[in-house]
């Protein structure tokens, strides 16, 4: 399959990232290199094969139900680009 | 105070002549930082340097031995940790512009580990922005330079950590490898570098690229080192839900006995067309090496070797395109100036904030797990890994050790293929299958180009058998100490 | 042409755990901002998220009173999407394996009965808190709390079962009575523990196919669900019989203006891309983790109600009411076992007692009037220790000071005049003292026996026996 400008420009707004048009440009054909190459995992029958998104048989990891202490809010919001009384500050939000 | 000369002692000697009263901690400390600043500007192996809080633990280390206790097996020595391991109160920067004043208030496990066996952190080290590349290039902070041909990378993403042992500023390192990021620039700067088994070492405080893949491993100038600095960070993590809770073997006893015995694999997969006729022709030297002091060599194939850059660029990229999503000027970071709005925040940070490769990578993967697109492209490539998978695990069942080469090429000219993204993939083709299959892999120096580059051989094992590669490892080092030399 | 309303409703209950569902953070509510939070669900870089054992066995305990199947293994999954509320950039929730699939719960609207299908019930983390400029200073800003980042929640999806605003009421009442009996949510709609959206859409009578939808979320209480659906069906209705067509989106209740308005945000293109989360591992559940929790589960309401009606002998209508929560019921029972005629202590229950409680804003967990003391109360009244009249005093005593109504009645002097003497020798001097109201009732003004009784009970400070006086009365009198 070949990539177009529109799925360029969809991906980027899905993914939040301004791009300059030249970019886009640049993004859409190594993508569609990239795209191309993965094509060769179509050479493969996998109809039968089950998915692996964990290669060790580990389950049922949890945590008991205890509080510990939280960060201290200096703490939490040190690395705040913007904060103001204890609150993370972003620009109004439009619902 | 007299000069030590850190590119000569192992770890293993550094700590008895610590503890001997030979040298203080605090003269060791002092040689790695003075290394560091003398070398740096050529190398730019170090992002930053930790000086003060290594001198203060290098003299905690100083004090123990004055009190007359005995040392951990690495205490005091000097360690380097790579740019994207959490260090509570030092900055920890991923290698990118929106992490670069970035603070973590807590520390990743494995660092916590190496304060508490008394290791000594000298700095932090360069690497390709979030660990996304082969080369080192990618870096907010400009590329590494290879200590064996300034001109030339170092490999990646590791570059940094592989840097700065080659150079004998540190005798180990720590570095992470999601798709050989350990392995390849430890072969191209001519040191030992171990990806331990997926789930071997805990992930917590590691600053995610593909969870499923990423592995935090050491990095150093000799085997038994690397075997303690692995004893020291392996283990059970209650904060990792994917680490194994399974007993860590004695990796450092009687090291590399036993290997005569040992069935080695040789899959034809890993001698193709195009590959560097030296690496080829070392690969077959140490090949040989072993089979004379009595390991049997099998041909083998690991038939889906050939589908590894695909699936793993696929599922590598579709995690990173989340993981990266945090990433937004809100909690942490670099925020855009003057954004008016809640999109043109995101927008704009993350593209001010993130390289050129980083873009890339989240864009494919974003494409990858897009609606309509997610059963052709990320399912499918998870598909393709249980094949890979399936390939180790037949392998496993007739040999204890797979032996090929880490890297078609050895290290390039920095820029040389910088923008094309494809063929720098392409040099991934030998570490990328052990990832997928979560096994542990090892790099050993073996020798140099005839342009003199080293070369490295890799070495991998059945999940959870890193004993058996460092066996393999040690006993190679006892016979050829030379090709673990360091650059002169 | 005739139209027929259709609405699924998805639920978030956030579970009454103590500590958050993927870190050690506290859920206690209230905190100042930001001060229950930590690295991992701040979403700092390189943290890890580790499941709250305690979460599971609620979720399980919540599917298994629903009689839904748990899943024998299950697993997390990624939701991608941006939102200065998540930090993350992605929720950890259940997509493809959630962990209960199918179930019911039964409502009674109007008197009948009618059972709704469950699609699903999973686990999932919830976001932080918005505030909006205006209410903090900048009204150019908005400001992120984190405090409830990474509390624990169950989305529970219905079917498309319900037919009617009054349908959907009653089922949020009675999943709220269960998350409640079952001690894993505390219900509370207006706190936001418990948030409802609902997906609405008409078509015509009888058909099989449903009509395109809207989702409706921002309903904030019971009563806004019922008045948001109300308006959005008489939305649809207009738009449809003037042969228009609906649009499916997502659209805001605004409860000051009582309208639904489409969200103007640009967020809405949903792609969520979803992705087994690959920093968890999957959850098996073997059968006997299964038997370990269904042991924990409570006698339900529907059960209870049936008990009620069974075992009391009460109407249908006071078993419902006793029911709908466990400390209510528990109460009727404690006071049903010392005082055992259940229907007055219904009635005092139901009477008396919610009255007071409503009248004050406490919950029946905060009565203070313990069950013991009003079983008490009602044994004063049939030893004829006081009177009807006087015990509802007592009971306001109660109420007041949550004193025994013995050690009320004692310290008041409010015991009955029982003794006919005593009663008679006031009875004589009243109508002493009345002899022109004496005449009169004489004359055929029997109703003046009322200002007799009056008289008598006024003297006595209300203690004398009523039926003694009236008797007396009526003798002395002729």
């Amino acid at each position: 399959m070949k990539i177009t400008d529109a799925q360029v420009e969809y991906v980027a707004q899905l993914a939040r990232l301004e791009l300059s048009p030249e970019e886009k440009a640049r993004l859409r054909d190594q993508l569609n290199s990239i795209l191309e190459y993965m094509e060769k995992l179509n050479e493969l029958n996998t109809d039968e094969v089950e998915p692996t998104s964990h290669v060790l048989p580990i389950t049922n990891v949890m945590k008991e139900d205890r509080v510990e202490p939280s960060l201290s809010r200096e703490a939490s919001l040190a690395n705040a680009p913007n904060h103001e009384d204890g609150h993370i500050r972003v620009p109004k939000i439009i619902e | 105070m007299a000069h030590v000369d850190l590119s000569k002692k192992s770890a293993s000697e550094l700590r008895r002549a610590i503890q001997a009263r030979e040298l203080r901690a605090v003269e060791v400390a002092e040689a790695a930082l003075q290394c560091i600043a003398e070398r740096n500007g050529q190398l730019n192996a170090f992002i930053s340097v930790c000086r003060q809080p290594a001198l203060e633990a290098a003299a905690a280390v100083d004090a123990k031995v004055a009190r007359g206790e005995e040392l951990g097996i690495l205490e005091g020595v000097p360690v380097a940790v790579k740019d994207n391991i959490c260090t509570a109160g030092h900055p920890t920067t991923c290698a990118s512009r929106i992490l670069a004043n970035f603070v973590p208030p807590y520390d990743s496990t494995v660092v916590r580990r190496l304060r508490q066996a008394g290791m000594v952190i000298v700095g932090k080290t360069n690497m390709d922005e979030f660990a996304m590349g082969s080369s080192s290039e990618t870096s907010y902070f400009g590329a590494v330079h290879n200590p064996w041909a300034l001109e030339r990378i170092t490999g990646g993403s590791s570059g940094g950590s592989a840097a700065a042992v080659a150079a004998g500023c540190v005798p180990l390192a720590l570095g992470s490898d999601t798709g050989g990021s350990i392995r390849q620039p430890a072969g191209m700067c001519g040191v030992v570098g171990l990806k331990p088994t997926y789930g071997r070492v805990s992930r917590f405080g590691l600053v995610a690229f593909a969870s499923s893949l990423d592995q935090i491993g050491p990095l150093g100038h000799h085997v038994e080192d690397v075997a303690a600095l692995l004893q020291i960070i392996s283990g059970h993590d209650p904060h990792d839900s994917t680490a194994a809770d399974l007993p860590v073997e004695d990796y450092t006893r009687n090291l590399g006995r036993g290997v005569e015995r040992l069935r080695l694999g040789v899959p034809k997969e890993y001698f193709i067309e195009g590959m560097d006729a030296d690496i080829r022709a070392a690969t077959e030297a140490v090949i040989q090496f072993y089979v004379e002091q009595g390991c049997r060599r099998v041909e083998l194939s690991l038939p889906h070797t050939d589908y590894a850059i695909a699936a793993y660029y696929i599922v590598a990229s579709s995690e990173a395109s989340s993981n990266l999503a945090r990433y937004d000027g809100v909690r942490y970071g670099y925020r855009t100036q003057g954004a008016g709005d809640l999109y043109s925040l995101y927008a704009r940070t993350r593209a001010e904030g993130f390289g050129s490769e980083v873009k890339r990578r989240i864009m494919l993967g974003t494409f990858a797990l897009s609606s309509g697109y997610y059963d052709a492209y990320y399912r499918k490539a998870q598909k393709v890994r249980t094949l890979i998978r399936q390939d180790f695990e037949r392998a496993f069942a007739q040999v204890d050790a797979i032996i090929c080469p880490v890297s078609p090429i050895p290290a390039f000219p920095i820029g040389e293929k910088f923008d094309d993204p494809l063929q720098m993939y392409l040099c991934d083709v030998f570490t990328l299958p052990a990832s997928m299959g979560g096994v542990p892999g090892m790099s050993i120096p073996v020798g140099r180009t005839r342009h003199g580059l080293p070369i490295g051989v890799q070495l991998l094992a059945p999940h959870f058998k890193e004993r058996t590669l460092l066996d393999l490892a040690a006993f190679y080092q006892r016979h050829f100490p030379e090709a673990f030399d360091l650059v002169k | 042409m005739e139209l027929e309303t259709v609405i699924g409703l998805e639920v978030h209950a956030q579970l009454l755990t103590r500590s958050k569902i993927f870190c050690t953070c506290t859920t206690e509510f209230g905190r100042a901002p930001n001060e229950s939070a930590c690295p991992i669900c701040l979403g700092m870089p390189g943290v890890l998220p580790v499941l709250n054992r305690t979460v599971v066995e609620f979720a399980m305990k919540l599917g298994l009173a629903v009689h839904a199947t748990v899943a024998r293994s299950c697993r997390f999954a990624r939701k991608n999407y941006f939102y200065p509320d998540l930090p993350k950039g992605y929720q950890i929730s259940q997509f493809e394996q959630p962990l209960c699939v199918g179930g019911h719960i039964d409502i009674q609207p109007n008197g009948g009965s009618k059972r709704i299908g469950l699609t699903r019930i999973h686990m999932e983390e919830d976001a932080g808190k918005l505030i909006h400029g205006e209410n903090l200073g900048d009204p150019n800003s908005s400001y992120v709390d984190l405090n409830r980042a990474g509390i624990p929640l169950v989305e529970i999806v219905s079917e498309p079962d319900l037919s009617s605003p009054e349908e959907a009421r009653a089922y949020l009442l009675k999943l709220k009575s269960l998350l409640q009996y079952l001690e894993v949510c505390d219900g509370n709609m207006e706190e936001g523990s418990l948030r409802c959206d609902a997906n609405i859409s008409l078509r015509p009578k009888g058909a099989t196919a449903l009509g395109t939808k809207t989702e409706i979320k921002n309903m904030n209480s019971f009563r806004n669900v019922q008045r948001a659906l109300e308006y959005e069906i008489e939305r649809q209705r207009a738009i449809l019989s003037g042969g228009g067509t609906i649009h499916q989106e997502t659209r805001l209740w605004d409860a000051t203006q009582g309208v639904t308005l489409p969200m103007r945000s640009k967020e809405h293109a949903h792609d969520y891309r979803y992705f087994p989360e690959p920093d968890l591992v999957p959850l098996v559940v073997d059968e006997a983790w299964i038997v370990a929790v269904r042991a924990t589960i409570p006698e339900l309401p529907d059960e209870k109600r049936q008990r009620f009606e069974r075992d009391y002998g009460l109407p249908a209508y006071d078993a419902e009411v006793l029911t709908t929560s466990r400390p209510l019921a528990d109460y009727f029972e404690t006071a049903a076992r010392r005082y055992p005629k259940p229907k007055v202590v219904s009635n005092w229950v139901m009477g008396e007692l919610l009255g007071a409680l409503n009248r004050s804003g406490k919950e029946i967990g905060a009565c203070p009037i313990a069950p013991e003391n009003l079983a008490e109360l009602l044994q004063l009244i049939d030893a004829g220790t006081i009177s009807g009249k006087i015990a509802k005093t007592v009971f306001e005593e109660m109420f007041e000071t949550s004193a025994s109504p013995r050690a009320i009645v004692a310290e008041k002097g409010l015991t009955q005049i029982s003794d006919s003497s005593a009663v008679e020798r006031v009875v004589d001097e009243v109508i002493a003292a009345n002899p022109e109201q004496l005449m009169q009732y004489r004359a055929g003004r029997t109703k003046l026996l009322g200002f007799f009784v009056g008289q008598v009970m006024k003297a006595t400070h209300g203690k004398a026996n009523p039926q003694l006086v009236n008797d007396l009365l009526r003798e002395k009198l002729r």
